[in-house]
């Protein structure tokens, strides 16, 4: 019985991970809400990146297999970005409409 | 990745992240979720050091659980009259479904593909033991003109929020 | 009061006799000295276990014998032991985490009263004196209260959420302990990304303080959670840039690696970067909530801040971290800043960890000083210093260390011409930057005080109250 942990659990995981980030931005009301499901994707990509980074044997013995590693820090740069933006805009359009469920900005559905 | 201590510890981060991400949609409260969220950030930073990622943990912690989800606290607080029960849109089902079906089918392709991994003793070999100083060479080094790009993105998002949320009185 | 008890009275009748025990007391301890440095010249102690100076090296033989690394034979005890590695990791882990909570433990208990006293004697007041001698057990009394009182819970507080604080508080105050180096060999978790943990666990009592203050249903609690959180995340940068700044210089992220260097290089980072360590040192006061930036729980404002809510041991909880963190910045400060355990050679005489312990009170103190002495800052100015004054000199400070170390690289004279230069340079930076930088910003200090300083010599004050006492 082979108990040990490989690639591909750690990809599992990623992907539930991913399938729940999915569900929770499409499903939630609040923007925040969206926000934190985004935020979650962005998690499992990571998990994913550093898996392959860790296992993979595509690396030629001379080339830098920390890309992934890095390709990680990149993606923590651009949630960080992101958080912040997708954050003050939600502060924003609540400051017009008193609101920020998702359902009820309604102003360029036609 | 054949130690006990590693599989105890991934099975119990795997269900740990997995599980309060889980209550990031079940959560009746937004603030809950938030809580939930962190948890599930903390559990990731544990998957990653079992990947001997430590500096990606770290700055996983110190991004996600320490500013992240400061950042979210403030939204919620900012936006005092908006609901914080958490509710599901008109969209919940086909969300829910899409999600689902997301992840069935990330959960097939990992287990179904040959992947040409390491495993067993040249895994071991491969254990990364200084990833700070090599992640900082190759960001000056190979990644530069990324690095450059991140930070001024860092820079105009910076800037664009301060931009967006400022009041008309204090400009 | 009757005359037995008076204090003064008291202390007239008790200090011959604490004279002649202090004299005792110094006696044996001179005779314990000489012995031990009569041991340490003859080379006896050397490379053995019961070498004091280096409790490391028990630990390593102790995890050697488990590992079943020592015995030549195989015998059946071997056997076990070599079957069992796990053993020794669980067994050197556990000793770790005992002595670690054992010193906590053991200096809040002390420190609560040193403070208390040290305050009061700041503040030409007596502190506690009536539990136990010189009111030693005042602590323990205290924690006996606090357990006996009931725990509140306000109407329309989240009970969970309301609970879960004090703990949260609590897990990143002991696991600042673990990379902290108390000797050569004695570091808990000597991993290489050591500083970058330092920031993640400071960054994780953000949080844990907004939930208390939004959990109690308290517009007190709120707002002071709300000023704590905006305080914490504006003073993790500057934090974060000296901490970058010691990094840049030693090379290394490993804090007994940063300590090292200060041993091989017999300097102090915090001679050489006497900008970078004030700007830790103010950073880590607003980070643990202690005068001058004691905004969270400023009682003269918003009655006690997060924590208004919180009675009994809950409230104990959080006074306990506040007063650990304290603890465990100025071990910080010590490795970082003033050499750790090195001391120029002396802690090849002395065992390193009480130089260490040595080097923490003495930062202690200066943290215990500022307390008693400076008054609160307001927030806004408070926010002001650390985004217009903290973050621009860090960042240029930083800027010049990054040209300095790559000198230092390069460098093939003497260590010490290199370690005067910058000594020079930075010290020469640090001035003139302060006082350029506040002038461009528009401060100018007073030249003439407009008030004497009535406090120390008028109707205050240790000279006045000495005067009183001895007229």
């Amino acid at each position: 019985m082979s108990l040990s942990v490989t690639l591909a659990h750690y990809l599992a995981i990623s992907g539930i991970v991913f399938g729940i980030g999915i569900a929770v931005a499409l499903a939630k009301r609040n923007a925040i809400a969206v926000l934190m499901g985004v935020e979650l994707m962005l998690n499992a990509a990571n998990l994913a990146l550093l898996a392959f980074s860790r296992f993979g044997s595509a690396f030629a013995p001379g080339d830098a297999p920390l890309a992934g590693h890095v390709f990680v820090v990149f993606v923590l740069t651009v949630a960080a970005a992101e958080a912040a933006v997708a954050l003050a805009m939600a502060v924003l359009v609540y400051r017009h409409r008193e609101t920020i469920e998702l359902d009820r900005i309604t102003l360029m559905r036609w | 990745m054949e130690s006990t201590g590693v599989i105890i510890g991934f099975w119990a981060l795997a269900g740990l992240t997995v599980g309060s991400a889980a209550l990031v949609f079940v959560a009746r409260n937004l603030l809950h979720a938030v809580l939930a969220l962190v948890l599930s950030f903390m559990g990731m930073a544990g998957l990653f050091l079992t990947l001997s990622a430590d500096f990606i943990a770290m700055a996983q912690i110190l991004i996600y659980a320490g500013a992240i989800s400061v950042l979210l606290v403030f939204a919620v607080m900012l936006t005092p009259l908006a609901s914080r029960d958490n509710g599901n849109s008109l969209f919940a089902l086909p969300g829910l479904a899409i999600g689902g079906a997301f992840a069935l089918l990330l959960m097939f392709i990992a287990v179904d593909v040959d992947w040409p991994e390491l495993r067993g003793a040249a895994l071991a070999e491969r254990a990364f033991d200084d990833t700070i100083a090599a992640i900082g060479r190759s960001l000056i080094d190979r990644y530069a003109f990324a690095f450059q790009l991140a930070s001024a993105l860092l820079l105009v998002a910076l800037i664009g929020a301060i931009a967006l949320v400022r009041e008309d009185s204090e400009r | 009061m009757s005359a037995a008890l008076d204090p003064i009275r008291l202390r007239a009748k008790l200090a011959p006799r604490a004279l002649a025990g202090g004299a005792l007391a110094l006696v044996v301890f001179a005779a314990l000295n000489v012995a031990i440095a009569a041991l340490v010249v003859s080379g006896a102690l050397d490379d053995q276990w019961y070498d004091f100076r280096d409790l490391g090296l028990g630990v390593q033989q102790l995890r050697e014998w488990l590992d079943g690394r020592t015995a030549d034979q195989p015998g059946w005890l071997t056997d076990v032991l070599r079957s069992t590695t796990w053993l020794s990791y669980i067994v050197t882990a556990l000793l770790g985490a005992t002595g670690i909570l054992s010193f906590v433990g053991g200096v809040l208990l002390v420190l609560i009263w040193v403070e208390r006293r040290l305050i009061g004697r700041i503040q030409v007041r007596r502190g506690p004196n009536r539990v136990g001698p010189f009111g030693l057990l005042q602590p323990i009394a205290d924690a006996i209260k606090l357990i006996q009182k009931e725990t509140l819970i306000p109407v329309g507080a989240d009970r969970f959420m309301f609970f879960l604080p004090p703990v949260l508080v609590f897990i990143p105050g002991l696991l600042v302990w673990a990379p902290i180096p108390w000797a050569p060999h004695m570091t808990y978790l000597d991993t290489n990304v050591g500083v970058l943990y330092l920031v993640a666990i400071g960054s994780l009592a953000t949080l844990a303080i907004f939930m208390a203050g939004w959990s109690s249903n308290n517009h007190y609690a709120l707002l002071g959670a709300m000023r704590t959180v905006a305080m914490m995340i504006s003073y993790e940068i500057p934090l974060a840039l000296s901490l970058l700044t010691v990094v840049v210089l030693t090379g290394t992220a490993q804090l007994s690696a940063i300590v090292e260097w200060q041993s091989v290089h017999n300097v102090w980072i915090g001679m050489l970067l006497p900008l970078t360590l004030f700007t830790f040192f103010f950073s880590s006061t607003a980070e643990l909530n202690r005068t001058p930036n004691d905004i969270a729980e400023a009682e003269s404002e918003i009655v006690a801040g997060f924590h208004t809510e919180y009675s009994g041991m809950k409230f104990g909880l959080f006074y306990a971290v506040e007063l650990g963190n304290a603890v465990a910045v100025s071990a910080l400060v010590a490795a970082l800043f003033l050499g750790g355990w090195s001391l120029f050679g002396l802690q090849e005489w002395v065992p390193p960890y009480l130089v260490f312990a040595a080097k923490v009170g003495a930062v202690y103190f200066v943290l215990v000083w500022l307390r008693g002495t400076l008054p609160r800052f307001r927030l806004d100015q408070l926010m002001a210093f650390a985004w217009k004054y903290l973050i621009p000199l860090a960042l240029v400070q930083l800027a010049l260390v990054a040209v300095e170390a790559a000198l230092l690289r390069r460098w093939e004279g003497e260590g010490v011409v290199a370690f005067g230069g910058f000594i020079l340079v930075n010290g020469l930076f640090t001035v003139v930057a302060v006082r350029g930088w506040a002038r461009f910003l528009g401060y100018a200090p007073e030249r003439e005080p407009l008030l004497r300083p009535m406090l120390t010599t008028g109707v205050g004050g240790i000279e006045a109250a000495d005067r009183m006492r001895t007229r």
